[in-house]
């Protein structure tokens, strides 16, 4: 019977599955940050429990770390007690970490990749809901809370559903001024952020095809902001090629023998899935969110929504409150809103062509005046990249921010955040209320959006740029 | 390891009629930085409770309410717990006393890591959803009969409703199993599959020097 790739990785997972019960599902690869942690090895140690498999498991401190100079210590006592605990947990149960201080530190979901861990095929877990990003691999990579994260530290595997197949096919070419955030963005905007639940989608179709493995991260990435556990794209040459050579990829005849079977793992013609959308890319803008949940969305060139519009009262009350709380007016045009700080970084958009493409819109420009501009690369190594090809110097040139690795003020837990009323646009994953600081306000968008609103002080349209015509 | 335990219990409703509550609001980002479990009922629902002085808002958010003191069962809109997997999403809920949550949906992550805390993430039909959002809001006496065994809800007006759960996971709170025992009785097939899937992830080892 034909299989999605989701089903062969599946298959090739299961450690055993009872009558009635969910399987008991192997994890390849199992990454800790200090965040959703600390609370799992507690657990390890009061079960007299070891790590298992160390050698599957990397850690690194990424979400309550300061993005300030490295030199200086963490000023948050919380923070810093926490980045501690994960020193002495992972030294304790002999987990390799990158930790704050180290030349790998990054985001969890921009190392892994980096570092060659993250590996087609694989089952790869985080106590975070982002490790969707992994995906890009065609690896199925999901989030997990911490008594599974324990579980996983005890067993390397978990108790899991098998869970139902979306294709998400995006046909065409993406005009210029577009990308991948933009398909993701549009994706959430159409199914809305529960339309995924149950569901991983596999990510496929020529305008997926064509997109490098840093775009193809960005999208699934943002699968769990549609509800989606996971969301993955089968490996094809663009995979290898990202792979080769990387630290901790095969080497060698190995390499050759994973690339045969990487080469396995596509859906087979004819597979069938529970669910499906297509997608034009061709018909694609900009997409910009308006709201208080990354379904709402809408394209650039878009006026907001009118709650007496909506049919259903439950979402003609949502909303009006997310109106309310972002202080917007239905009916006006989302571009020229202000905005207080441009936000570029996270693990959806703080990778080195995310800079580039952000660098190349601010190079030889100032930014607005009373706008802050904050760049966060995504990992240790993303920030040498930058530095190497001069990026930190064109965005400090222009009046950014250039700061260390984390994931700042996407999660806005480590100091980086909006203070109350104040508006962002931000390259991260969650405008949810309050998301980048108590009371702040944030529109979701790409590197390209946000630079060109960088430039204005007002939400602008990239197309608009130089080099960009419709 | 002593795993949560849940039996039939008999509680007041809260209503909280929005749609896609999402994890950063019932725990706002920055109480995660704890290295413990404790002390997160404060965290929960903090920016819609608390005034940026730290005093409770007045009119008090829903759950303050002294009306709904000590009511157990969450009244909640659609895809509830959408959004991050964090944990303390259900640690700072249960720590507030609530015992189920019921909703038309929940979102994935949110739904395993309640049920993981003993808080059932119960999906009704929306007909009866309605029904028990309009009691929660009216009628302050009423309660709702929660029997895990019989996975069923005896609700104010005496009906009985069969609520869907999965028999591994009424098992697991029925008993107080927990799932990390319930992996290591495994051992021998884990050992098994990982004999014959060696695979090539190594995160002690780079493959070539940096």
């Amino acid at each position: 019977m034909p299989q999605t790739i989701i089903e062969k990785i599946w298959n090739q997972h299961v450690v055993d599955q009872q009558e009635g019960a969910p399987a008991i599902l192997a994890i390849d690869l199992h990454l800790v940050h200090e965040v959703t942690s600390p609370q799992a090895f507690t657990g390890l140690r009061s079960r007299g429990l070891k790590v298992r498999r160390p050698d599957r498991t990397v850690a690194t401190a990424d979400h309550s770390i300061p993005t300030t100079p490295r030199n200086l210590p963490i000023a948050d006592e919380m923070a810093a007690a926490q980045v501690k605990q994960l020193e002495a947990n992972c030294a304790e149960f002999g987990v390799p970490l990158h930790g704050w201080e180290s030349p790998n530190q990054g985001i969890v979901h921009v190392i892994g990749p980096e570092l060659g861990l993250t590996q087609p095929g694989a089952t790869i877990v985080c106590g975070d809901s982002h490790t969707a990003t992994h995906g890009a691999f065609g690896a199925l990579a999901f989030g997990i809370g911490t008594s599974e994260v324990e579980m996983v530290l005890a067993t390397q595997c978990l108790l899991q559903r098998k869970p139902k197949t979306y294709l998400v096919r995006v046909d065409g070419t993406l005009r210029p001024g577009v990308s991948a955030k933009d398909i993701i963005l549009a994706l959430i905007a159409r199914i809305g952020v529960g339309g995924g639940t149950g569901h991983v989608f596999e990510y496929a179709g020529s305008a997926i095809r064509a997109l490098s493995m840093e775009e193809r991260m960005t999208i699934c990435n943002m699968s769990i902001e549609g509800g989606a556990r996971a969301g993955l794209v089968a490996p094809d040459e663009t995979t290898f090629a990202y792979l080769k050579g990387r630290p901790h990829a095969p080497q060698g005849a190995d390499w050759d023998a994973a690339v045969a079977r990487w080469r396995t793992l596509t859906s087979d013609e004819g597979a069938t899935y529970d669910k499906e959308i297509v997608i034009d890319a061709n018909t694609l803008e900009p997409m910009v969110t308006y709201g208080t949940n990354p379904g709402m969305g809408l394209p650039i060139s878009g006026t907001i929504p009118d709650p007496a519009n909506e049919t259903d009262p439950a979402a003609a009350r949502a909303l009006t409150r997310a109106l309310e709380y972002m202080d917007l007016r239905a009916g006006d045009s989302i571009i020229g809103r202000p905005v207080n700080t441009v936000f570029i970084g996270s693990c959806t958009n703080g990778r080195i062509s995310d800079l580039r493409l952000a660098a190349n819109v601010l190079k030889g420009q100032t930014v607005a005046k009373g706008v802050r501009v904050m760049v966060v690369p995504g990992s240790a190594d993303v920030k040498r990249q930058a530095e190497r090809e001069g990026l930190d110097t064109i965005f400090r040139d222009a009046g950014a921010d250039w700061r260390e690795a984390g994931c700042s003020m996407c999660i806005a837990m480590n100091g980086d955040q909006l203070a109350p009323g104040e508006y962002a646009i931000s390259t991260s994953n969650r405008n949810f209320e309050g998301r980048q600081g108590k009371g702040g306000r944030t529109f979701l968008a790409s590197p390209l959006t946000a630079a060109a609103t960088a430039l204005t002080g007002v939400i602008a349209d990239p197309r608009t740029l130089p080099g960009m015509s419709r | 390891m002593a795993a949560p335990k849940v039996g039939t219990f008999t509680t007041g409703l809260v209503p909280l009629p929005a749609e896609n509550v999402d994890t950063d609001q019932i725990v706002p980002a920055r109480y995660l930085k704890v290295i413990d479990k404790a002390g997160l009922a404060d965290a929960l629902f903090h920016d819609w409770r608390f005034e940026a002085d730290g005093t409770k808002k007045n009119p008090p958010f829903v759950i303050d309410e002294p009306r709904y003191a000590g009511h157990g069962i969450l009244v909640a809109g659609d895809n509830f717990g959408t959004g991050s997997s964090r944990e303390h999403a259900p640690w700072a809920l249960g720590a507030f006393g609530i015992k189920a949550i019921l909703a038309t949906s929940f979102a994935d992550i949110f739904k395993s890591n309640a049920l993981k805390n003993g808080i059932l993430p119960i999906v009704l039909p929306a007909p009866l959803h309605a029904t028990l959002m309009q009691i929660a809001k009216e009628d302050l006496a009423a309660t709702v009969t929660i029997n895990l065994a019989a996975a069923t809800m005896t609700t104010p007006d005496g009906a009985t409703h069969a609520f869907p759960i999965d028999l591994f996971s009424q098992k697991m709170l029925l008993d107080g199993l927990d799932e990390l025992d319930y992996i290591r009785t495994q051992g021998e097939k884990i050992l098994a599959h990982e004999t014959a899937h060696p695979g090539t992830i190594n995160t002690l080892q780079p493959n070539t020097p940096r």
